[in-house]
C-alpha cells in the first residue's frame, strides 16, 4: 500500500496539510499502541506495526519537497537515492557558487538575506512542478527535484551558519 | 558483542499484572520525585504524613545498614556524606566516558562498568551499587507510599523520562521500575506528560511550548494541539544542565570567599555537601527576594555570606543563555517562530528562579503558564496517561524522537536513519552494500546524536553480520532496520536479502543491567528486604517465567523443525514442569525449573543460531570487515 493510500488520500501533489493531519489523527486515534496496551502481545505488536506505517506515510507526506519525491517515484521517476549527488554540471555550479556566498556571509542579516531568497526560489519551484507532473516530463521533474533537494539542503546549511553567527556574536 | 541481547523479531512480551492492581504515575525526577494517581480524569499528588508531595531523590545506604530514601536519607548527609547518593538520575544510563559531564558533581568513587554492561557504578558503603539499583530505591520508595495511601497493591506505572534522555537512560529507567516490582505501562516524555497535565485539549487548541528546567536535566518541547490529540512537533534539551548547577556556582563562590578570607578548608566531600544544601537553600530564598545571606560552617569554622538577586542573575546568566538557544534551535527544527506559540507551560522547580521566567517571557514574548504546581504537574500527566492505558481515555500523544540514530560507515561518518523528530513508534530501513568484492561479512555500528561524524555521537551498540554471500562489491543488499516503539526504545535488524539467503539479527542495545547485576540486586534485596519482598520476588521469578515460556514457544513455533522427537518431548516436560511451579507459591522452585529448562533448551538455542548466524557471534577480526553506503 502506498502512503497516500495508507492515509486515503487521492495520489496528488497538492495536499491540504489539514485533511492530511486528520486523516493521520483519526488512523492513529485506531492504532496507536497506546490504545492496546492491554491486548494480547500478537495485537500490539500489529498495532506497532501499522502506527509505524502511518508514521512514516505521513512524514513522508508532510513536507511538499519529500511528498513530491515520494510522488515522481511512484510515478518511476528515478531519484539518486542518497539524496546527495548532484549529477547536474550546472547546478553543481551554482551549488558551489551559493556555497561561496554563504561562507562569505558575514552577519546573520546576510544570511537571512540568502535564506529568503532561497525560500522564495523554493516556493517557486514548487509550485512549478504541478504542471511539469501535468505533462509527465519525467527529466523534467527529476531535474527540478534534484535543484529542490540541493536548495532544501543549503537552506538547513544556511540555518546552521546563522546559528554560529548568533552564538559567537552573543 | 556481550553488548547484545538476541531475541526474537517483534517478541518482548511483558505479561501484564492482576488487573486489580493500580496504575500510578511517576516523576523520578533529578531531585524530587512525586507519584500521582488519576481517577475519572482527576489527577492527584499523594502525600505523606506530613502532606508532602516530593521525595527527595536522595538515597542512603546507613553504615547502621539498610536503606532510606528522602528526606530520611537526605538528614544523614551531614554525618555520613559517602553513604548519600542524591542526583542519581545524571548517571543514568552513563559510560565512564560520560562523566565529564557530571565530573564534580557527585563526590564519590566512580567504578567503570565491567563485563556486559558499560554503565558506571558508585561504590557507596563498601559497596559498588549501580545508578539502575539506587534508582530501584526510589521507585520502591514511591510504590510503597502509594500502596500506603490508597490501600492496594500498585504494580504499574507511567514512568516519565526527560524528552532528551537516550536510549541507554530509557533503558535504565526500565530496568530499575522492574528491579522496584513495577511493571512500566510506558515512558512518557516529561514535557508531554506536563502539557497532559495543563489539559491543554481542554478547549485549547494551537501551538504549545513546554519549558522544562529540572534539577539536573533541561527540556524544551513544542506541542500541537488538536481535539486531544497531543502532538509533539520537536524537542531538544541538554541532559547535564539544571537547577544543580546554579547550587553549585553559589557553593563555589562561598568557597572562594572562605579561602580569600584566610581559612583553609579541607575540601572533602562533607563541605561540597554542606555548601550546596546552603546554597540551595539560599537559591530558594532569592526567588521572592532581592538579598539573602547564609552561614557556613566547615570543621567547626563559620563563615558568613551575602548575595544579591543580580549577583545570582549574573552567576547563573549563561545556563539560562544555552536554555534560550536549544529552544531557539528547536523552534527552528519545527520551522516555527515565537510569535506562533500561544502558551508555554513551566515545569521544575528551578523555573520558579525569577531570571529564568523573565528570560522565557522575552523569548516567546508572552507570559509562562505557572498555575500548576511546577514541581507535580509532571507526575500528574502521567497519571492522567497511565488511567488512559489502563482504563481507555480519548487523548492521544504522538510523541517523537529526540536523537538521531545512524549507523556508521566508511571513514567514520554517521549515516542518518531516523533523523530527529521523527513520529513514533517508526520503523525505517536503509540498504547497504559491500565494499569488497568477495566481502562476506559487514560491521553494524549504531549511534546516536546529532553530529556527523560517529566519535562525536554515542555509540548505542556494535553488531556484525557475517554470511554474505561472497559477490562483487556493490551486489549485495544488506538492509538495516531500526524500530523505535513508543517507548522511545530501539531495536536494530540486519537483513541480508540477495540470492534469496535470508539472515535476520535483532540487536538491542543494552547498556542497562547485566543478567548477573539483575540477580545480584535481587539478591541484596533479599538480604535486606521486608516480609513483603518475597511476595514480591514470586511475582517478579513468575513474570521472567512467563517471559521465558513466551519466547521459548515462540521459537518453537518458528524453528521447531530443528529438533528431533525425543529432543521435543524433553522439552515440553521441562515447559510443563516450569508450568506447574508457577502454579504455586514456592519461588524457589519456579527458578530451579526456569533454570532446569533453560539448560534443556540450550542446544536448541544453539542450534537456531548456527543457522546462519554462528559466524557473528564468533569474533572475527574487525580488521579485515568493512562496510559502506550503498552510492
Amino acid at each position: 500500500m502506498d502512503h497516500f493510500a495508507r492515509l486515503g488520500l487521492p495520489a496528488a501533489l497538492d495536499l491540504e496539510p489539514a485533511s492530511l493531519d486528520r486523516a493521520y489523527f483519526a488512523l492513529q486515534r485506531q492504532w496507536h499502541p497506546d490504545r492496546f496496551v492491554a491486548k494480547p502481545a500478537a495485537e500490539r505488536a500489529r498495532a506497532s506495526a501499522e502506527a509505524a506505517a502511518l508514521n512514516d506515510a505521513y512524514r513522508t507526506l508532510k513536507d511538499p519537497l519529500s511528498r513530491a519525491v515520494y510522488l515522481a517515484e511512484l510515478k518511476g521517476v528515478e531519484m539518486p537515492g542518497d539524496g546527495k549527488t548532484i549529477d547536474d554540471p550546472e547546478l553543481l555550479m551554482e551549488a558551489m557558487e551559493a556555497r561561496e556566498e554563504l561562507h562569505d556571509a558575514g552577519s546573520t542579516q546576510a544570511v537571512d538575506a540568502l535564506a529568503a531568497k532561497v525560500r522564495a526560489d523554493m516556493k517557486a519551484s514548487l509550485s512549478g512542478l504541478g504542471s511539469l507532473f501535468l505533462a509527465g516530463d519525467k527529466p523534467a521533474i527529476r531535474k527540478a527535484l534534484l535543484r529542490l533537494r540541493y536548495l532544501d539542503k543549503f537552506a538547513e546549511e544556511a540555518r546552521a551558519r546563522r546559528m554560529n553567527l548568533e552564538r559567537s556574536t552573543a | 558483542m556481550t553488548l547484545l541481547e538476541i531475541h526474537e523479531p517483534g517478541e518482548t512480551p511483558l505479561p501484564h499484572a492482576g488487573e486489580g492492581s493500580l496504575a500510578v504515575g511517576i516523576d523520578l525526577g533529578t531531585t524530587n520525585s512525586v507519584v500521582a494517581i488519576a481517577r475519572e480524569g482527576k489527577p492527584a499528588a499523594l502525600h505523606d504524613e506530613t502532606g508532602k508531595a516530593m521525595v527527595p531523590s536522595v538515597v542512603a545506604y546507613p553504615s547502621s545498614g539498610g536503606v532510606l530514601v528522602g528526606d530520611e536519607a537526605r538528614l544523614l548527609m551531614p554525618q555520613e556524606p559517602r553513604n548519600v547518593v542524591a542526583s542519581v538520575k545524571r548517571l543514568m544510563g552513563r559510560g565512564a566516558a560520560d562523566l565529564h559531564a557530571v565530573a564534580g558533581v557527585l563526590p564519590y568513587e566512580i567504578e567503570p562498568g565491567s563485563g556486559e554492561t558499560d554503565m558506571v557504578k558508585l561504590r557507596i558503603a563498601g559497596k559498588a551499587r549501580s545508578p539502575v539499583e539506587i534508582s530501584a530505591e526510589i521507585l520502591k520508595a514511591l510504590r510503597k507510599r502509594a500502596e500506603e495511601a490508597l490501600d492496594k497493591p500498585v504494580e504499574r506505572a507511567v514512568i516519565t523520562v526527560p524528552a532528551y534522555f537516550d536510549d541507554a537512560a530509557r533503558t535504565a529507567t526500565r530496568d530499575a521500575a522492574r528491579v522496584a516490582g513495577l511493571e512500566v505501562l510506558r515512558l512518557v516524555n516529561e514535557p508531554t506528560a506536563a502539557a497532559l497535565a495543563y489539559g491543554l485539549d481542554k478547549g485549547s487548541e494551537g501551538l504549545y511550548a513546554v519549558y522544562d528546567l529540572g534539577g539536573g536535566t533541561f527540556d524544551f518541547s513544542l506541542l500541537r494541539l488538536e481535539k486531544g490529540v497531543f502532538q509533539v512537533l520537536a524537542t531538544g534539551g541538554d541532559t547535564a544542565l539544571g537547577g544543580d548547577d546554579f547550587d553549585r556556582a553559589i557553593a563555589e563562590r562561598m568557597l572562594a570567599e572562605r579561602k580569600k578570607d584566610g581559612l583553609d578548608d579541607q575540601v572533602d566531600e562533607a563541605a561540597v555537601k554542606a555548601a550546596l544544601a546552603l546554597a540551595r537553600h539560599m537559591k530558594e530564598q532569592l526567588s521572592d527576594r532581592d538579598q539573602t545571606s547564609g552561614r557556613l560552617e566547615l570543621s567547626g569554622v563559620p563563615s558568613f555570606h551575602a548575595l544579591t538577586r543580580a549577583e545570582f542573575d549574573a552567576m547563573i546568566a549563561s545556563y539560562i543563555k544555552r536554555t534560550v538557544d536549544i529552544a531557539r534551535h528547536v523552534l527552528g527544527d519545527a520551522d516555527m517562530t515565537a510569535a506562533e506559540v500561544q502558551g508555554v507551560v513551566l515545569v521544575g522547580g528551578s523555573t520558579r528562579v525569577p531570571l529564568v521566567r523573565a528570560e522565557v517571557a522575552k523569548m516567546l514574548g508572552k507570559a509562562p503558564l505557572t498555575d500548576i504546581d511546577p514541581d507535580e504537574v509532571v507526575a500528574l500527566g502521567a497519571a492522567l496517561q497511565a488511567e488512559a492505558l489502563t482504563g481507555g481515555g480519548d487523548t492521544l500523544l504522538l510523541d517523537v524522537t529526540p536523537l538521531s540514530l545512524g549507523l556508521e560507515t566508511m571513514g567514520g561518518i554517521v549515516e542518518k536513519v531516523v533523523p530527529r523528530n521523527t513520529p513514533i513508534p517508526v520503523q525505517l530501513a536503509q540498504d547497504f552494500t559491500t565494499y569488497q568484492d568477495g566481502q562476506t561479512a559487514m560491521v553494524i555500528h549504531v549511534v546516536q546524536g546529532e553530529r556527523e561524524m560517529v566519535a562525536d555521537c554515542r555509540s548505542l551498540a556494535r553488531f556484525e553480520l557475517l554470511g554474505i554471500p561472497p559477490m562483487t562489491a556493490g551486489a549485495a543488499r544488506i538492509r538495516v532496520s531500526f524500530a523505535v516503539d513508543a517507548d522511545g526504545l530501539l531495536t536494530v535488524s540486519a537483513e541480508e536479502r540477495t540470492t534469496g539467503v535470508q539472515q535476520r539479527i535483532e540487536v538491542k542495545p543494552s547498556y542497562g543491567l547485566s543478567h548477573d547485576d539483575m540477580a545480584d540486586m535481587l539478591y541484596d534485596s533479599l538480604e535486606n528486604a521486608e516480609a513483603d519482598m518475597t511476595a514480591r520476588l514470586l511475582t517478579e521469578a513468575k513474570v521472567e517465567a512467563r517471559r521465558s515460556l513466551l519466547a521459548l514457544d515462540a521459537a518453537l513455533a518458528k524453528d521447531g523443525a530443528l529438533l528431533d522427537g525425543s529432543e521435543r518431548a524433553e522439552l515440553d516436560q521441562g515447559r510443563a514442569r516450569l508450568e506447574a511451579a508457577m502454579a504455586g507459591e514456592a519461588r524457589d522452585e519456579i527458578n530451579a525449573a526456569a533454570e532446569a529448562l533453560e539448560t534443556l533448551s540450550k542446544p536448541f538455542a544453539e542450534r537456531r543460531m548456527d543457522r546462519g548466524i554462528r559466524e557473528a557471534l564468533a569474533g572475527k577480526s574487525v580488521n579485515e570487515l568493512e562496510s559502506r553506503v550503498g552510492e
